[in-house]
């Protein structure tokens, strides 16, 4: 290594590595500690003292080993072989490391992100002598069968071209050669970005557009915009993880980054084997193809857990300079949070809250703030949407990492303990969920989809709150106390809630709901409801409505592959049947008895 | 090179500081020898260049800083490992305690083994038949799963893990298999209950114990799941053997570790349990699993008796976080004389629906079980309700409900100490207890199975089948679905249409 500091280790406490004699060494600046060359970060300074998290584990490591400073901070490499692979938190492929140490993973591997072998075709669009920008694409490479990777001017970077190659390279070589200001710059077809360092941009956008997740509670009632961002917070088992799965393999976004942060490794597996097999309803591909997995699984060097949300995010801001909506899923953020805190408490930092770090706050809100949709350098338009599930202990969203994060996030899907338990998934309270872009994104719905759609959603909306309050009447005095209309809104609210908000993730039919179905099956729904209060004025009791043959179509809508053809149908269905009722409910007037 | 100091210069709880040492590593395994004579072993906690944090497994009894001799072993803590350990007894730190010989290694292994790379992970999906009704339909077992038992005080959790321990087969397949037990602070009463059980049944031969009871060293618990989970790494993947491992009670080890944790001055997290519990937790439980072109699995069930029955507390909690479901006991369920008292509603198994389903269990399993949890619930809900206002404000639906919520109990989760039930009969048990209600409330299954297997009518001749539920319960468990049987079955199929 050339160029570096050398000092040597004074202490070891776990993770916490000080080395002494590092004068000369910056903030965040990555090292290598011990014979082993294990990877750490600088994380404090003090006189010739720096104080490192080293992101393996450290035992058998002994005071006076040397300590090298790489004299730069964390980076990684963005480049074509991204897609598809799957990374550790600081972005070492573990296909690489499995070759190298087998099927259990050893300490003091430095690996590439990128294949240096892989020959990858370029196909420059700018020409010799032509002038550059930096962000601007000077070529793409088909990464995938969905993804063209374009290859942009690095940051920094602006002048003329001199050379320009076509044609097989791999990622070491050069591919344009750029007279700069500074001297002539070759340009590869990966480049290095620090991942602590937000990657830049034109401005900011306001996000117009939803972010289509397929999922019916989602899309319908709490949407989340493209350059969003949303926090699930939800205690063990109420599905979190089957949610980020359900989002990252049905959202519209053009590419995905899945974080697995400091969870199962199981699930990591389920990933990597599930979404080879499933297709994606936009481009008819394998959703592996637009997929970059990032898995730090909780019995991992807690350090590198710290470092892979970043990791993850500056992937997803590389996709979106290249002019995508990429979307990023961090599962969980309340580990990484954890992260923070172990990481703080061996540094015997003051406290904050539950023993966090007092910057807890700050790092959340700096990390959501990468989200946006955005003007690209290259006046493109692309975004990163950020999902974060969050852990809660105990299930108690009043801890400070929830707390913290919904004052970053603008869309909260709270899980639901009892609603797991009843199997009613996903577990989304109704109630206490919001979404702050509903207002915004309304416009969209009523111009795509129908103007009827925003009205509908208004009105299942207050049926559901009113069906709160009823619920609780009935605790009291049981529910044949109540009038037959509000005896309506329990049955159309538990149609809601059973044949809508219930989505199942695992059938092959319903685990993805286009907004057009939404939409028709809330139409349906709704009209049903509407044209069963006009029987219920000519004397029909709900009674005798929840025996109606046409409910069991209703809640099999969701199975139905064409409900835009089938919609019209169940409403004639229900008109029959309720108008039939009402004839012989007028026939036997008086002596109407259920 | 092998060190050897007498310089201890403080003792605090657990742990011992020795100074003015030179080159002892991170995690160095550190052999103490006390003024007595007595050997004690420990490991390094922290180190500068001059002195060196010790946590003792032993405790620090006899310590002083005078004579003790302390020596750097100079490597990690290794543990010799080989198929001979199969049928023996060891103590919670790996000595035999059997009056058997002492093992001649094979291999020698580090017990904090290493993350096993999830690129290398194959996901689980060997569904098995536990043969108790509520884990094999509602919850299953999957091979390579960590599935805890949560617990509370004098609930049967021993006798559970034993049953599972003693009925668990994988169907259709004939493959050598081993159970790991690590015990952690129970009490000798509670280990000689798995010995026997053992014996009994003949297992003894393919099982290895772990044995660190209520009166050994605290701290020793620390170690002693890392070499029962070392063990099982071995057979597994050396061996190819499907190993069980029980890891009890976890509830005493996560103490141990507040223990050391408090003696080193940490910042404490949550009830004064350290902020690295979870991982540390994670080191132990992410053991489990399969692993691609190896033969073997390392199924883990965990059990943690949950202080006052309180499932938020930070033990379950953060076990939960990170295993793949868990069985939860009931008190309630408990009381009413109900064996095992598994509380199916907020039990849960992660990776079911790799394991069931069509050339595994049934086609319909998940639907038949997704039915049952909601019908259940719902019955459950109602139970609250009439205690407020009484059965006879309910309607008939609603009675329906209520009926079920006995009935599951009764005869689908009470099921005694030595039933084993097949999958078959299990499923065949659940589709009586769906059938009480009409069809048109199974919106959970599919329409084709509900044709194919829904037995008898539901809405109408409700009074025959409460009569049929009501009476009989608290008889013989064995005879419990041929009763159903009989009165469900002769009704008849799709006598009306409902409305």
């Amino acid at each position: 290594m050339a160029n570096v500091t050398k000092g040597r280790i004074s202490k070891i406490a776990g993770p916490v590595v000080v080395a002494s004699g590092m004068k000369g060494s910056k903030m965040y600046d990555v090292v290598r500690v011990g014979k082993e060359e294990l990877l750490g970060e600088i994380i404090q300074l003090r006189h010739d003292k720096a104080i490192i998290q080293v992101y393996e584990d450290t035992t058998g490591v002994r005071p006076k080993e040397p300590v090298y400073s790489t004299q730069k901070p964390l980076t990684i490499e963005l480049g074509p072989g991204l897609i598809a692979n799957i990374y550790d938190g600081i972005a070492r492929p573990l296909a690489d490391i499995s070759k190298q140490s087998g099927d259990f993973i050893a300490r003091g591997i430095a690996l590439p992100a990128l294949d240096r072998k892989k020959v990858w075709e370029f196909n420059p669009i700018v020409k010799k002598g032509q002038k550059v920008e930096q962000g601007q694409v000077l070529g793409t490479v088909k990464e995938s069968e969905i993804i063209e990777h374009r290859i942009l001017v690095p940051v920094g970077v602006r002048g003329e071209i001199t050379n320009i190659k076509s044609g097989k390279m791999t990622v070491m070589d050069t591919a344009v050669t750029i007279k700069t200001k500074k001297g002539s710059k070759t340009v590869n077809l990966y480049q290095e970005w620090p991942v602590r360092m937000p990657r830049p941009f034109q401005k900011k956008l306001v996000p117009i557009t939803p972010l289509v997740t397929g999922q019916r509670v989602f899309d319908t009632f709490f949407p989340v915009a493209k350059g969003g961002t949303a926090a699930i917070p939800g205690p063990f088992g109420s599905g979190k993880t089957v949610t980020q799965h359900s989002l990252a393999k049905w959202s519209d976004a053009d590419v995905i980054v899945y974080v697995g942060c400091g969870e199962r490794g199981n699930e990591m597996t389920e990933v990597l084997s599930d979404f080879p097999k499933l297709i994606d309803p936009k481009s008819g591909k394998p959703l592996m193809e637009r997929t970059v997995l990032i898995a730090n699984t909780s019995n991992m060097p807690v350090a590198a857990r710290e470092a892979s949300v970043y990791t993850g995010v500056t992937i997803a801001e590389y996709f979106r300079d290249m002019g995508y909506d990429s979307a990023l899923m961090a599962d969980s953020t309340s580990r990484w949070a954890e992260a923070m805190r172990e990481i703080g408490a061996r540094l015997e930092e003051m406290p904050g809250e539950e023993g966090y770090p007092a910057y807890l706050a700050s790092r959340l809100a700096q990390f959501y703030e990468r989200a946006g949709p955005v003007v690209t350098l290259n006046e493109k338009q692309g975004s990163v949407s950020i999902i974060g599930a969050v852990s809660p202990p105990g299930g108690d969203f009043s801890e400070p990492v929830t707390q913290n994060t919904l004052r970053m996030t603008k869309v909260f899907w709270a899980l639901d303990a009892p609603l797991a338990y009843r199997r009613h998934f996903p577990a989304i309270n109704w109630l206490t969920s919001y979404s702050l872009y509903t207002d915004e994104l309304q416009k969209y719905f009523a111009k795509e989809v129908s103007k009827e759609y925003p009205v509908l959603r208004r009105e299942a909306m207050a049926l559901l709150q009113k069906e709160a309050e009823l619920q609780e009447i009935v605790q009291l005095v049981g529910p044949d106390a109540l009038p037959e209309e509000e005896k309506l809104v329990l049955f159309t609210s538990k149609s809601l809630k059973e044949d809508f908000l219930q989505q199942n993730a695992y059938h092959d039919v319903d685990a993805f709901c286009s907004l057009e179905k939404q939409y028709l099956m809330l139409k349906t729904i709704m009209g049903y409801y509407e044209r069963a209060k006009e029987a219920i004025d000519r004397g029909v009791r709900v009674g005798k409505i929840s025996s109606l043959k046409v409910n069991e179509t209703v809640a099999r809508m969701k199975e139905n592959k064409d409900i835009d053809k089938n919609s019209k149908d169940i409403l004639a269905e229900i008109e029959k049947e309720l108008s039939k009722m009402e004839k012989e409910s007028t026939m036997s007037m008086g002596v109407a008895k259920e | 090179m092998i060190r050897e100091y007498t310089s201890v210069g403080e003792v605090t709880g657990p742990l011992m500081v020795v100074e003015k040492v030179e080159n002892v590593a991170y995690g160095e395994l550190v052999q103490v020898t006390t003024s007595l004579g007595e050997k004690r072993f420990g490991q390094v906690l922290e180190v500068s260049e001059d002195k060196a944090v010790v946590q003792l497994f032993e405790g620090t009894k006899g310590i002083d800083t005078k004579n003790t001799r302390v020596r750097f072993v100079g490597e990690t803590m290794q543990l010799p490992v080989s198929e001979e350990m199969l049928g023996r007894v060891f103590s919670g730190r790996g000595s035999p305690i059997d009056d058997g010989p002492q093992i001649i290694a094979k291999q020698t292994l580090d017990i904090n083994g290493s993350p096993i790379n999830p690129f290398r992970r194959h996901h689980p999906e060997d569904f098995i038949q536990t043969g108790v009704s509520t884990i094999d339909l509602m919850n299953t077992l999957v091979r390579g799963q960590k599935l805890p038992i949560f617990s509370g005080a004098g609930l049967p959790h021993n006798q559970l893990a034993a049953q599972i321990a003693r009925q668990a087969t994988v169907l259709g397949k004939k493959e050598s298999f081993a159970v790991v037990f690590a015990a952690m602070g129970i009490t000798n009463e509670e280990a000689l209950f798995f010995q026997n059980e053992f014996k009994r049944t003949g297992a003894s031969e393919r099982v290895v114990m772990f044995l660190n009871l209520a009166d050994d060293p605290a701290i020793e618990r620390i170690i002693t799941p890392r070499i029962a989970l070392t063990t099982a790494e071995y057979l597994a993947f050396e061996k190819g053997m499907h190993v069980l491992v029980i890891l009890t009670d976890l509830t005493n080890y996560c103490e141990a570790l507040r223990e050391i944790s408090a003696a080193r001055n940490e910042v404490p997290g949550r009830r004064g349990y350290p902020g690295y519990m979870y991982t540390d937790l994670a080191m132990l439980y992410e053991r489990a699993g399969k692993i691609k072109d190896r033969d073997g699995s390392i199924t883990q069930i965990p059990i943690l008796t949950l202080p006052d029955d309180d499932i938020t507390h930070p033990i379950p909690d953060l076990t939960g976080y990170i295993t793949e479901g868990q069985f939860v006991m009931s008190r309630d369920l408990h009381r009413k004389g109900i064996y095992p008292p598994v509380d199916v509603l907020p039990s849960l198994s992660r990776l079911m629906k790799n394991g069931i389903g069509d050339g595994k269990t049934a086609d319909y399993h998940n639907n038949l079980s997704d039915q049952l949890y909601s019908s259940y619930a719902k019955g459950r809900e109602l139970r609250d309700l009439v205690a407020v206002v009484g059965e006879e404000s309910l309607d008939e639906l609603d009675k329906l409900y209520l009926k079920l919520a006995d009935a599951f109990e009764e005869k689908f989760v009470k099921q005694g100490l030595t039933k084993n039930r097949t999958i078959e009969k299990t499923l065949d048990l659940a589709w009586e207890l769906v059938s009480m209600l009409p069809k048109t409330e199974l919106k959970r299954i599919k329409t084709d199975y509900i044709e194919k297997y829904y037995k008898g009518s539901g809405e109408d001749e409700k009074g025959k089948l409460a009569g049929a539920i009501g009476t009989d319960v608290s008889t013989d468990v064995s005879m419990s679905s041929a009763t159903l049987d009989v009165s469900l079955s002769q009704k008849g199929k799709k006598k009306r249409k409902v409305a």
